[in-house]
């Protein structure tokens, strides 16, 4: 397979107010090939949340290099969708109109795109929604709408923050299904941030493993389950032993005893 | 809810007919002197008096009202629109912000209706002088709550334009100015009952029309009654001019109240 994203030594710091500096991240290097998902799992405070806005341009980095495509990531681009971890919708657009504000931004023909969006809105279950507003949706069907904003200009590669991750254990588990169904139909290259071992395997080919406080990379798990996947995947022993083992990178549940 | 809404309606109207009641009761019994206070039938009858003159009589209501209205309005439209377009241009930069901030400060402490003699010596006794102090008095509000406005905006928001590539004016347009939008609403709220405050004000310290120069023309005659009439006038106008203004902004920022936590009153 060949490398779509590319990260080479990628380290970040921060200068506090007490003009210290902080390593949030250090030499993170990992490779993300065409059309694969992959997830950076991690405990809170780990910099994922950083490195995944380093590679979609949003942060400057310290040292190492970014690449996408080949091309040295330098700011924002075009060819990049980002879900955040809320919604982020503005109140006064419509579902419609706040997935064509990428369009309108970028200058690309609304008649055609409209068209995509009204179709991928489909798909994603929110059919009769286009002209309500954000304030009569739900948090799911808003971050369904966050979803198609940045599906709608067809960039190659689609980085999620923690889409779900205020969202409910039940519409959490349908949307991460529904996540991998408009993966398999647009074959984009997915990098997807979560703190759940158990999303990250059930979505992905291979796990990032991050350690915190510098962000470090502990480790890159092979996810060799069959797909398509359905949620009793979780249930099998294969399941089990991948999380077991993504645990152990994180360090979790070694210092403590477990729990009954 | 609209039920409820409408007992308070109910209510508060009774009141209004119990307190009046009240007055008129307590006018006739102790037999208050007319130059002290006026019985609400006295007033009733002044009121009447009033609205039956022809529209450029000088003892009826109609040509007075058309003075106080235009300049309380022209004097709004002047004083915000300066307050909001400065406002907006100091918020692009926290810079410009920081210089101007003490000179706001100021401004704002300074009781902007101790200028008004001033103001009619330069302006003269006409409509300018008036248009002029309701300017001041509308123009902070306007600029204080757009700064304010332009600050509140959600980073997040920013951040989301910025993974478009967007630009500083597209940001703007975009996100920025419909995010100050209630802030702007709130400041216009407030402008709007102070241009009838400033417009009353200015003409009581000089001028040939206006229903403050009725007021003190009736207060110089000793004619309470129309005194009283003349506030319930300005009572219609300064609510008339509250309800505009909640009206259209209900339909322009119709999301505030519904997405956050707007103070509804």
């Amino acid at each position: 397979m060949t490398s779509f994203i590319e990260l080479r030594n990628v380290t970040k710091s921060y200068r506090t107010l007490q003009e210290e500096d902080l390593l949030a991240l250090q030499d993170v290097s990992f490779e993300v090939g065409k059309s694969e998902f992959v997830s950076v799992v991690g405990a809170s405070g780990c910099g994922k949340t950083t490195l995944l806005k380093i590679i979609a341009g949003l942060i400057p980095y310290s040292s190492g290099e970014v690449l996408i495509g080949g091309s040295s990531v330098k700011g924002p681009r075009k060819d990049i969708g980002f879900v955040f971890q809320q919604p982020v919708l503005l109140p006064w657009r419509t579902v419609l109109e706040n997935t064509l504000l990428p369009i309108e931004v970028m200058g690309l023909p609304r008649e055609e795109y409209g068209r995509r969006a009204q179709d991928i809105l489909d798909r994603v279950g929110l059919s009769g929604f286009s002209n309500k507003y954000p304030f009569e949706l739900s948090g799911g069907m808003q971050q369904r709408v966050a979803i198609t904003r940045a599906l709608v200009y067809d960039p190659d590669v689609l980085l999620l923050d923690e889409p779900f991750g205020a969202l409910d254990a039940m519409t959490r588990e349908s949307l991460n299904l529904e996540l991998l169904r408009i993966w398999s139909d647009h074959r984009k290259t997915v990098l997807f941030v979560t703190h759940s071992i158990s999303e990250a395997i059930f979505l992905s080919d291979r796990v990032v493993a991050l350690t915190p406080r510098p962000g470090r990379l502990a480790d890159v798990v092979e996810v060799d389950l069959p797909r398509p996947r359905r949620l009793d995947v979780m249930q099998t022993e294969a399941f089990g032993m991948l999380a077991k083992r993504i645990r152990s990178l994180l360090g979790i549940g070694e210092e403590v005893g477990g729990i009954e | 809810m609209s039920k409820l809404f409408q007992k308070e309606w109910v209510c508060s109207v009774c009141l209004l007919a119990v307190l009046l009641v009240i007055w008129e009761v307590t006018v006739k019994y102790f037999e208050v002197p007319f130059f002290l206070l006026p019985a609400p039938s006295g007033v009733l009858t002044s009121l009447r008096d009033g609205l039956s003159e022809s529209l450029t009589s000088r003892v009826g209501f109609y040509l007075h009202t058309y003075y106080t209205v235009s300049e309380a309005l022209l004097g709004f439209l002047i004083g915000s629109g300066l307050g909001l377009i400065l406002g907006t241009l100091i918020a692009q930069s926290p810079f410009v912000g920081r210089v101007f901030l003490p000179y706001i400060v100021a401004f704002q402490s300074l009781p902007k209706v101790a200028l008004a003699p001033l103001l009619i010596v330069w302006f003269g006794v006409g409509m300018t002088s008036k248009v002029v102090i309701v300017a001041m008095l509308t123009f902070f509000p306007l600029l204080v709550n757009s700064i304010a406005g332009f600050e509140s905006v959600d980073r997040d928001l920013l951040e989301m334009m910025r993974s478009f590539k967007a630009t500083r004016w597209q940001i703007f347009c975009k996100v920025r100015f419909p995010s100050a939008l209630p802030f702007i609403f709130a400041g216009l709220s407030m402008a709007i009952v102070y241009s009838l405050i400033g417009a009353i004000v200015g003409e009581f310290i000089g001028g040939r029309h206006g229903l403050g120069i009725l007021i003190l023309q009736m207060n110089f005659n000793m004619d309470m009654q129309g005194v009283f009439s003349v506030f319930v006038v300005l009572s219609v106008i300064g609510i008339a001019f509250y309800l505009a203004m909640r009206l259209i902004e209900r339909r322009v920022v119709f999301w505030a109240s519904r997405s956050r936590d707007v103070i509804e009153l």
